[in-house]
Formats: structure tokens, sequence, C-alpha cells
């Protein structure tokens, strides 16, 4: 039983950091049509932000549960700078264009965000200690866990309720759906298309900066983090259909249990067993769990 | 600068010169250097950008002629050395072309590099086709002379059957109780090499051991939640990893929390680079391996000493694993140019002549005494150390505890593969 519940748990960590950094892959997908390679840049970018940021604001002297406020400013920050960058500086001259043209495209905004990154903070690494010490650790069965890890659950569901609330309850969210559903009409109704497309960007950026600068406390903070992240979301968003939040909800659900139970149970599988679990999902429904086929959906 | 080997007449008037006032031509003559290492990707930080801070001020010591003898000739024999360093990064194929790019373009006089064993599997016969003299400086699969023999190639640094042959040996001499252990390693060719070899090493000197988790997460995985739940689950007496670098690290930072450092004796075999930057925070009582005698765990002589004050006067850090390795290359290859021009009547060496001056060579490395024993005198043996982690008066996390090995005590014998070696029991193993 120990061993199930801590399988069960394992995995929902895991998946709710996935879940974090596969929502914004998702939403741009779903709203730009766009297959974002440089979400991983910039989820390093957001553990970068996060460990200059965090010491700026500790030294005014504010209490340590700031440092979990200013990984959020930090994330802003990041989305404020980089989403217009991107977006309204390259992206926007490609829209309409071939899709594996436009994946190619983020693929060097990619490599460059890594380069950049390299320029300005070195290759050393950098640290981030106070935010995981701030909610202390927690007695679960036979084992501690870090209720920092813990909270990304919470986070999680705070990101998704967030960004689906956003798109179903709000005004900005329906026009965006509209956008999404007819963009030609949506444009001849009077909707401003291209600021629609850079709040929605603008909020994917901030997601994968949010997962960076959340990730931080937990490594060291170097040249190299983004590309295993960017992959296994991609499988994510994959299994889960593109462009679907629920479907990357679910999609990390199932990564995070799958490979918390091969690694109990057949480590020597631990990553084979994301990538077979997502061709299987393809062989029965090649456009992912939450697709419907020819529609797009967010 | 001017280059005699393009101006015959003037060169032979140079050579007569040389042969009249000793060094004097060899000051007006370059000796190139080809260096690669990691310069980015997630090998750079540990790795390849101390290795080549070590190599640079290393070679603007012997520019200087500011090292202690018997490295205080300017240069290499007096021959001003010019490094053009080469980014690692890319993958074997890349730097196969880049080795060609090195030697056929840039004309390098020898190449120092390969932190990555597949780059140095690539690189071998590439460098015996070119006949190009090229050290190996760092890359730790055995497979480079135990499956092919070279005449162009050396590596002047153990190779990786040591690191956990010696890790073992140290349990055994510290009285380190196990009876059941596990690995966390990442699952490519180092971290299931490492494991077997550990493993096998175990075997022989704690027979009764059993192994009570294997795990293998991906390189660069970062998340290591489940895995340390695994092991916390798993009890084991002793932990054995492998890991280098951000994942090292990453282990670290969430482990420590968890407890994982006081359920389990933690070894990590090349764990030394982890404790600079981790500074206070790197956990007490983990026992460490550097893959030699390195930094902390160096010996302490004068030539260490010098060293290892340039070094830190440069970059205010203690060398570790990378700039050692880097070092008593780059030692080496001095000595052995300056042997060849010995033999040659000064003149600037070919291939072919440091390739027979760097065979069965040995020289004193800041580490220690490099052998090239093995490999039919292409392959380097070296002493390794070994500490556990601990605070000194200062509250700085350093190495203490610590035991060295003679090189011939973890190294296997001329004639024997390494992993055959140990699963022989140490035939012929001097430990005394």
């Amino acid at each position: 039983m120990d061993l199930v519940l801590t399988i069960i748990l394992d995995g929902l960590i895991y998946a709710s950091w996935l879940f974090i950094v596969a929502l914004g892959l998702t939403l741009v997908f779903g709203v730009l049509r766009i297959l974002n390679f440089a979400h991983g840049g910039i989820y390093a970018l957001g553990s970068y932000a996060a460990v200059i940021v965090t010491p700026f604001f500790a030294g005014f002297g504010l209490p340590d549960w700031f440092s979990i406020v200013s990984m959020f400013i930090a994330a802003m920050a990041v989305a404020i700078v980089l989403a217009p960058l991107i977006e309204r500086g390259l992206l926007r001259f490609f829209y309409g264009r071939d899709e594996v043209l436009i994946l190619l495209i983020t693929y060097s905004v990619f490599l460059m965000l890594e380069d950049a990154t390299k320029l300005i903070f070195g290759v050393n690494p950098y640290y981030l200690f106070e935010p995981r010490n701030v909610l202390g650790n927690v007695e679960i069965g036979s084992l501690y866990y870090v209720g920092y890890d813990l909270a990304l659950g919470g986070l999680a569901v705070i990101c998704g309720a967030g960004v689906w609330f956003g798109l179903r309850r709000t005004r900005i969210g329906k026009v965006t759906l509209a956008v999404i559903a007819e963009p030609e009409v949506a444009q001849a109704m009077g909707v401003n298309i291209a600021r629609i497309y850079l709040l929605a960007f603008g909020v994917g950026v901030f997601l994968a900066a949010l997962g960076g600068a959340f990730t931080a406390p937990l490594i060291s903070v170097q040249p190299g983090n983004s590309v295993s992240v960017i992959i296994v979301s991609f499988a994510v968003v994959i299994i889960g259909g593109l462009g679907s939040i629920p479907g990357a909800a679910v999609g990390a659900l199932i990564v995070g249990l799958a490979r918390s139970f091969a690694v109990y149970e057949f480590p020597e599988a631990e990553i084979f067993i994301i990538y077979l679990v997502m061709v299987a999902v393809l062989i029965f429904r090649p456009e992912g769990l939450f697709t419907p086929v020819k529609a797009r959906k967010i | 600068m001017f280059d005699v080997r393009k101006r015959g007449g003037i060169a032979a008037l140079l050579a007569g010169a040389a042969l009249a006032f000793g060094g004097a031509a060899q000051a007006q003559e370059t000796f190139k250097v080809g260096i690669v290492t990691f310069l980015s990707g997630q090998a750079a930080q540990s790795f390849g950008v101390p290795a080549w801070d070590g190599g640079k001020v290393l070679i603007e010591a012997f520019n200087n002629g500011t090292a202690p003898a018997p490295y205080d000739k300017k240069g290499f024999g007096g021959m001003e050395i010019v490094p053009v360093v080469i980014d690692e990064a890319g993958g074997a194929t890349v730097q196969v072309q880049e080795y060609r790019n090195l030697v056929q373009r840039e004309n390098v006089d020898v190449v120092v590099g390969y932190v990555s064993s597949g780059d140095c599997l690539a690189i071998a016969p590439v460098a015996e086709e070119l006949k190009k003299f090229t050290i190996l400086y760092d890359c730790g699969t055995p497979r480079i002379f135990e499956d092919a023999s070279y005449e162009y190639v050396f590596r002047t640094a153990a190779h990786a059957t040591q690191d956990n042959v010696g890790l073992a040996r140290y349990l055994k001499a510290k009285g380190v109780e196990v009876s059941t252990y596990a690995g966390i390693n990442q699952d490519y060719a180092w971290g299931h090499d490492s494991w077997a070899d550990f493993t096998a090493a175990m075997k022989q000197v704690y027979p009764e051991a059993t192994v009570s988790a294997e795990l293998f997460p991906a390189f660069g995985a970062g998340q290591y939640g489940t895995e340390i739940s695994a092991l916390l689950q798993a009890r084991p007496d002793l932990i054995h990893s492998s890991l280098w670098g951000g994942d090292n690290q990453a282990l670290i930072l969430q482990g420590l929390p968890r407890g994982l450092f006081q359920r389990s004796q933690v070894v990590f075999s090349a764990g030394d680079h982890a404790m600079p930057p981790l500074g206070a925070n790197y956990p007490e009582g983990v026992i460490v391996g550097a893959r030699g005698a390195y930094g902390y765990m160096a010996p302490d002589t004068e030539l260490n000493r010098w060293w290892t004050k340039l070094y830190m006067d440069a970059y205010n850090v203690i060398p570790v694993q990378a700039p050692y390795r880097m070092a008593q290359a780059l030692t080496g290859l001095k000595l052995a140019v300056e042997k060849a021009m010995e033999a040659n009547g000064g003149k600037k060496p070919t291939s072919e002549e440091l390739a027979a001056a760097m065979k069965n060579f040995s020289w004193e490395s800041p580490a220690g005494l490099i052998e090239m024993t093995n490999g039919g005198g292409h392959q380097a043996i070296q002493p390794i150390a070994f500490g556990r982690s601990m605070k000194n008066d200062a509250g700085e996390v350093v190495l203490g505890d610590i035991v060295r090995f003679p090189a011939r005590c973890v190294n296997p014998p001329a004639d024997m593969k390494g992993i055959d070696w140990i699963n022989a029991g140490f035939p012929g193993a001097q430990c005394d």
C-alpha cells in the first residue's frame, strides 16, 4: 500500500511540473497554430530570471514566503520582454505559412535563446535555495516529502483552472475562442486579431517561464536545462492532443504516473515508457486523446 | 609571427643559427596546439570550461617561463605555445570534421582534447589516418586501447576502471559496512559502464553484499523526486552514483531535504566538481571521488602547490578534476616535445618523433606520477584518491578522511582489460 501511494504521489508531482510547462505549449498551438520549440528556451530563461529576481527582493528584507511571489514576478518579467519580441518581431510575419517552416523558425529562436542565455549568464551554475524551504517537509507513509514539491500540484491546478476560466468565462477568452474558430470572421467583426495572438502567446511564454522559475530551486541553473523539458512536453501534448487543455492535463498525468511506475517496477524502461505510451496513443488516436478530428479546440 | 617553415633559404640560415645559439631560433617559432573541450552544453560548466581555464593559465605560465622545474623552459622547448580552442559540443560527426579542420586547415602541431568517450572513439582512427599526434586528455572509456591500438594517439589520464575499483577499496579501507547497495546512474554509456565496474568490484571486495535498486534516469533529467523516493524505499546501506554536472547537483538539492544522505551512505564516484559551486550547501558525509588525486585530495608537492595557487589566483576557486586532467596532458606534452627536440637536434618535432617520445613516458604532474604503461605505452595509469565531505574550522565543506591508492592498485596490468581484471579478483594489484 505504501508503495502504491508513493508511486501515485511521485507521479502526481512529476505530472504537475510537466503540466505547467505543457499548458503554455498547447495554448500557443491552439490559438496560433504554432508548435513553439522556443518554449524550452523560455523555460530556461524563467529559471535564470528566478535566480536573479528572488534574491533581489530578498535584499529588501522581505519575508521568506515572498520568494514564491518573486518567482511569479520573474516569470511575468520574462513574458513582458520576450512575448512582444518574438511574436511581434518575428512570428507574425509567418502566420499562415507551412507549420513545418514555423517549427524551424521557433527552433532557431530556441538556439538563439540558448546562446543569448550563455552570453548573459555564462556557463557557471546559479542556485536558488530559499523557496524550497518555505513550506517545510511533510511525512507521508515512511517517506519525507518537501512541501514545496507537493505545492507544485496546487500551482498546476491554479494554472490549468486559470487558463480554462480565462478562455471560457471572460469576454476576452470568448473572443479568443472566436478567433480560434474563424479568424477571418472575427476580424470582420472588429476583433483585433494581432492583439489576441500577442495575448495568447504572452500567456504561453508566462507559463513556460513560470515552469522554469518554479524548477529553479530544484536544480542547478545552467545551460542545457531546456532540451529535455521540451521533448517531454511535446510527448505530453501529443498524447493529450495538440491544442487541448484537458488533453495536456491528462497527458501529463499519464506520463507522470507511467514514469513513476517504471522507476519502481521497470527502472531500465524509465525513459522508454514515456514514448511507449505516446506511440500506443498515436496508434489508436493519431490526433491525440482530446482532439476531435479536423476540429480546433482549446 | 615569422614562420621559418615557409622560407626555405632563410630557414636554413636560422637552422644554422639555432645550432649555434641553442634555443634562440625556437624563440622565433610557434607550436600550435589544437585544444578541444566543451565550451557549451551541459558538460561545459563542470568539465570543459574549467579544463580550458586551467589550460589557459598553464600555457601562459609556460610561455612566460614562470613554471617550476622541470617545466621552467619557456613555451615548448623555447617555442611559443599558440592554442587554437574548439568547442567539443555537437557530437562525434561534428567533432571529426572539426578535427580535420584543426589538422588540415589550422595546421596545428598536436591536438589535445575530448571529454566525451564517444568523441574519443570517433577521433582516434581519424588521428591515425591523418598521422597527427593526439592526446585524449579526459574521456573515460577503457575501449580506446583495449579494443584497438594506435600509433599517434595517447591518453594521459587513466581510464574509468580505477574510479570504481578505487571506490570499493576505499569503502573496505574505511570499514564501511555494506550489506545492500543501490545505484543511480545516467542512462548512457558512462552511467552503465560505471555501474557495471562498481558492481563487479563490489563482488570482489564485498562478496556478500546484494543490489537493492538500479536506477538509470535520463541524462539531463533534472527531476529526481521519483528516484529519490525509490532509493528511500529501498533503504540500501550504500548508494552509488556516477552522476555529474547539473544532474549530480540536482540530485543533491532534491535529495538533501528528503533525508537521502542521512538514510544511506552516498558515494559519488566522480562528484568533486560539484563541491565548489554548492559550497556550504554540499551535504556532509558523502564519499567523493575525482577520477584521480585531484583538488582537495592532490598530493602536497611543490608542483601542486604552485599549480593550485596559479589556478586560484586566476579564478578564486580550487581546481577540480577537469583542470587537473588538462594540466597533466599539457605537462606531459611539454616534456615530450622537449625530449623529442633533444633527440632531433633542437628542431620542432614531427608527430612521429612526438609519439616516440611519449610512448612509455612518465612524468610528475600536479596530481602525481603519470605513467604511460598500458595500451602499448599509449595509455596512462595514475594514483587515485577518495575522501569524505566534511566541514572544516572555517565552516567550509571540504574533503577529509582521504585515502590515496597507488596507480598499480587500482589499474589493470598492461596485458589485461579492466573488467576482466576486476572479475579475476585484481591479479597483480600492488596496493602497498
